[in-house]
């Protein structure tokens, strides 16, 4: 029976006291695993809250979309603005009721619903050892010659990959497409998400991989390795930040405003720089990790409204499509 | 045979399994949708390199099956039992062991620029061809020489005493057995190659390989377009469907008579032949062997570096693993007729995202999708292999009842001694290898659980994902060799208590 139970207890979350009231959080699978930042989120929040903070894991957007007002989550987070139009057309969402001239990030934020967590930009890694000159500019990478490879990950199922279309968008215009056709041949592959792209460029198959201005901070800080860096462009990097949010049908709310009252407190956001390896959204440079202090980054933030990035989306992808089938 | 009624009711259950969450998500569809050019390509790539995965495969193990079909050598047991190991490989840890040897910087671009040739690129169709043949070539060798096992030794004696040598003993002789075996292990190859997405996208070097999982999921994450998602998803399962029919109604699987159940002997053969042999192996197993053990031998030394966690994980997905295996073998036994080969293929042709998102609707409104999603993943991994496990039955099961049914009759045997003395001593060689897979599979597969599960209910694939997904690649490639370890010793202890005196 012993040895039941135990199974049982395999398949069956977490016991909770009947007294404790859950307050459910859907977010992305990275964040909530106990390589990202949602144990020790977890662990904070309830030494105060006297709750049971859940996370259920998975795609947060298509699942609060298909679950509309039945929904169980109580609060969101992990959403990117270059998708959250159709979120807050679907109505679901309450005010965060948070100050956000407190926000420390590189652009303006008025948005009263979705509240920024983190941020990072797009950018292309390398190895030093394996590139010595790496390009200096976009227009460089461009124009460099087919020695240099690229893996990039498909704006049609990757966010980051959907992030570097608006970023050729952001900087080419109406030359993105010519843009593409250059970088055609570069690119080795194209993966259906991050972790196969840096999977392959961590083998050494590709010299460059499509990722985020921040995870050179990962090996630097992890693994003590120097040689991985983001090549920074003066034309500026396209800007990815996360959000979190209440749902308005929430059963506690007052959890759910404790909640991102708390994403605001320097405890939170001391939390995702070496948990979720990127730039915290409201604390001050002086008070990142040194590594983060230290990272080079990049002068010029390119950024899209959720409005511009959804009218965009379908003409960024159809031209990334046509000039790579090519 | 089982009796009709449960045959007809396993049948129901699984169409009902697979059809209804298709229309959950076609009821979430707002308005009236179609295909677009991209759509369209996609559907054209789909099934060029479906069909051309499945001729080579198949194409391809054929000389390898006769191989093994009569080659004595030490170790030809082991070689046989590797060969189903590639197929029940997570895509992700296939991908980077055909990388280690196949890529720019991997074993044979080395070799190649050493020796002063210019370098193979794998990214392209090349590439989704080589991956798709790595993954089914295995299965499709099995699966053929599980029917050459089933050549009655009668017939193969008679064929001697009239001197049937070379191409006129395989034409009379081998030649109607490939053909009732063939057209079925193409078409479930097929199937499986239709649902491609990751290997395809990441070996095919771009958007020119874009199939219509990769539309489906875009369809789901972008743009929350469920109709299109479901128009997809319908349009996949009639491709499928199609593949089945084909594969049916090709088999002209008529028996030449029937044997008296004694184990194979080719006769004779030429030392060229032998050679031959020799070589056509030593090919095959470098070609799957190789990057096999690459990914084992880069991550053995982080297995036990591997934290709690995961090696919870993988408890957990041991559990589910015997668990649908046993679902699956159940299933399989009350489906060994035409009829229950087709639907068994039906329980593929579904994509896992549309088949996820569907069970999703249908159960929210009356439990919490979280608390089921072990259970649900259970099923669908028994489901997922139901279509093999069908097929690696049948040919045996038929061959028992042409074999032994008038005798049996003749005897009076009960249904009960039917199946301890005439069925299961004779069935139990394919049953272990098809349990081994459908274990192996389950292991492997990532399945349902990435759509709905919380951090308590990860599986040992999920896992893999998070480690990537956080930077750890060396702790990934640790968590891919303990995922290769455990499917392949669930695998191999099947498939050993199989064969053990059968």
């Amino acid at each position: 029976m012993k040895y039941f139970t135990f199974a049982a207890g395999l398949f069956t979350a977490s016991m909770t006291l009947a007294q404790t009231p859950i307050f459910t959080i859907y977010a992305p699978d990275y964040f909530a695993s106990e390589w990202g930042p949602g144990p020790a989120i977890e662990a904070a929040f309830e030494e105060s809250c006297s709750c049971d903070l859940q996370f259920k894991t998975g795609d947060v957007m298509s699942r609060i979309i298909l679950e509309g007002e039945r929904t169980e989550a109580d609060a969101v987070i992990g959403l990117n603005t270059d998708i959250t139009k159709k979120a807050r057309e679907t109505g679901l969402f309450a005010a965060h009721g948070q100050d956000n001239a407190q926000l420390t990030l590189p652009i303006e934020w008025s948005d009263e619903i979705f509240l920024p967590f983190n941020y990072g930009h797009t950018a292309f890694i390398y190895n030093t050892e394996k590139v010595a000159n790496p390009p200096a500019s976009f227009d460089a990478l461009v124009n460099s010659g087919t020695d240099l490879s690229l893996v990039i990950q498909d704006p049609r199922s990757s966010i980051s990959g959907l992030a570097l279309v608006l970023w050729v968008k952001a900087v080419y215009g109406e030359q993105a497409e010519a843009v593409w056709q250059k970088l055609a041949p570069k690119i080795l592959t194209v993966t259906k998400g991050w972790s196969e792209s840096y999977g392959l460029f961590s083998d050494g198959e590709a010299d460059m991989v499509l990722s985020y201005t921040t995870s050179p901070a990962y090996h630097i800080v992890a693994e003590n390795d120097l040689t991985k860096k983001a090549a920074i462009f003066p034309e500026g990097h396209y800007f990815m930040v996360e959000l979190a949010a209440k749902i308005a049908s929430t059963d506690v709310p007052d959890l759910a405003d404790a909640f991102l009252a708390f994403i605001m407190t320097d405890q939170f956001q001391n939390i995702i720089p070496e948990g979720n390896w990127s730039l915290p959204a409201a604390l001050p440079k002086s008070q990142w990790p040194q590594a983060f202090q230290d990272l080079p980054l990049p002068e010029k933030v390119l950024f899209y409204s959720e409005e511009e990035a959804a009218n965009l989306r379908k003409e960024t992808i159809e031209e990334w499509r046509r000039a790579l089938s090519k | 045979m089982a009796p009709r009624i449960v045959q007809i009711s396993t049948g129901a259950l699984i169409c009902s399994f697979v059809l209804l969450p298709l229309w959950a998500v076609w009821r979430q569809a707002d308005g009236p949708t179609s295909l677009g050019p991209a759509d369209w390509s996609a559907l054209r790539f789909t099934i060029l390199q479906a069909a051309l995965s499945a001729l080579l495969s198949t194409l391809s193990a054929v000389p390898l099956a006769r191989a093994l079909a009569r080659a004595q050598f030490w170790g030809r047991a082991a070689v046989i039992r590797l060969m189903g190991a590639p197929f029940i490989l997570p895509v992700i840890v296939a991908i980077l062991g055909l990388i280690a040897v196949f890529g720019q910087n991997g074993w044979l671009n080395t070799g190649l620029r050493s020796l002063g040739f210019g370098s193979f690129s794998i990214y392209g169709l090349q590439g989704v061809l080589l991956a798709h043949v790595f993954f089914n070539l295995p299965l499709a060798t099995r699966m053929i020489l599980l029917g050459w096992a089933t050549i009655p030794q009668e017939r193969l004696r008679l064929g001697q005493s009239l001197d049937l040598r070379g191409f006129a003993r395989f034409r009379l002789i081998e030649f109607p057995m490939l053909m009732t075996i063939l057209p079925s292990a193409a078409a479930v190859i097929f199937v499986i190659c239709l649902s491609s997405f990751t290997v395809a996208l990441a070996l095919g070097g771009g958007p020119k390989s874009t199939t219509l999982e990769l539309a489906i999921y875009q369809a789901f994450r972008f743009d929350f377009d469920f109709a299109k998602a479901a128009l997809l998803g319908l349009v996949q399962l009639g491709l499928s469907a199609s593949a089945a029919v084909f594969a049916l109604g090709f088999a002209w699987g008529h028996q030449l008579g029937i044997g008296l159940d004694r184990p194979i002997a080719l006769g004779r053969h030429s030392t060229l032949q032998k050679y031959l042999d020799g070589v056509v192996i030593g090919v095959a197993l470098l070609f799957l062997g190789l990057p096999l053990l690459l990914v084992l031998g880069n991550g053995l030394g982080s297995i036990t570096s591997l934290p709690a966690a995961v090696w919870m994980a993988a408890l957990r997905s041991v559990l589910i693993a015997l668990g649908a295996t046993a679902l699956c073998m159940l299933l399989s036994l009350s489906l060994l007729s035409r009829g229950g080969e087709a639907i068994a293929t039906l329980s593929i042709t579904v994509s896992p995202l549309v088949l996820g998102t569907g069970l999703f609707l249908i159960a929210s409104p009356y439990v919490n999708p979280f608390e089921i999603s072990l259970w649900v993943t259970l099923c669908v991994n028994a489901l997922m292999s139901l279509p093999f496990a069908v097929r690696i039955l049948r040919p045996e099961m038929s061959q028992v009842d042409a074999n032994f049914c008038w005798l049996s009759a003749s005897l009076g045997l009960s249904r009960l001694g039917w199946w301890r003395w005439v069925v299961w001593p004779r069935l139990r060689r394919p049953f272990g290898f098809a349990a081994g897979l459908t274990a192996a599979l389950s292991m492997g597969d990532l399945g349902v659980i990435a759509l709905f599960g919380d951090a308590e209910r990860a599986t040992l694939p999920l896992k893999l994902y998070q480690l990537m997904g956080s930077y750890r690649m060396e702790q990934a490639a640790g968590c891919a060799s303990l995922l290769l370890i455990l499917s392949f010793g669930f695998f191999w202890v099947f498939d050993f208590l199989g064969r053990r005196n059968a």
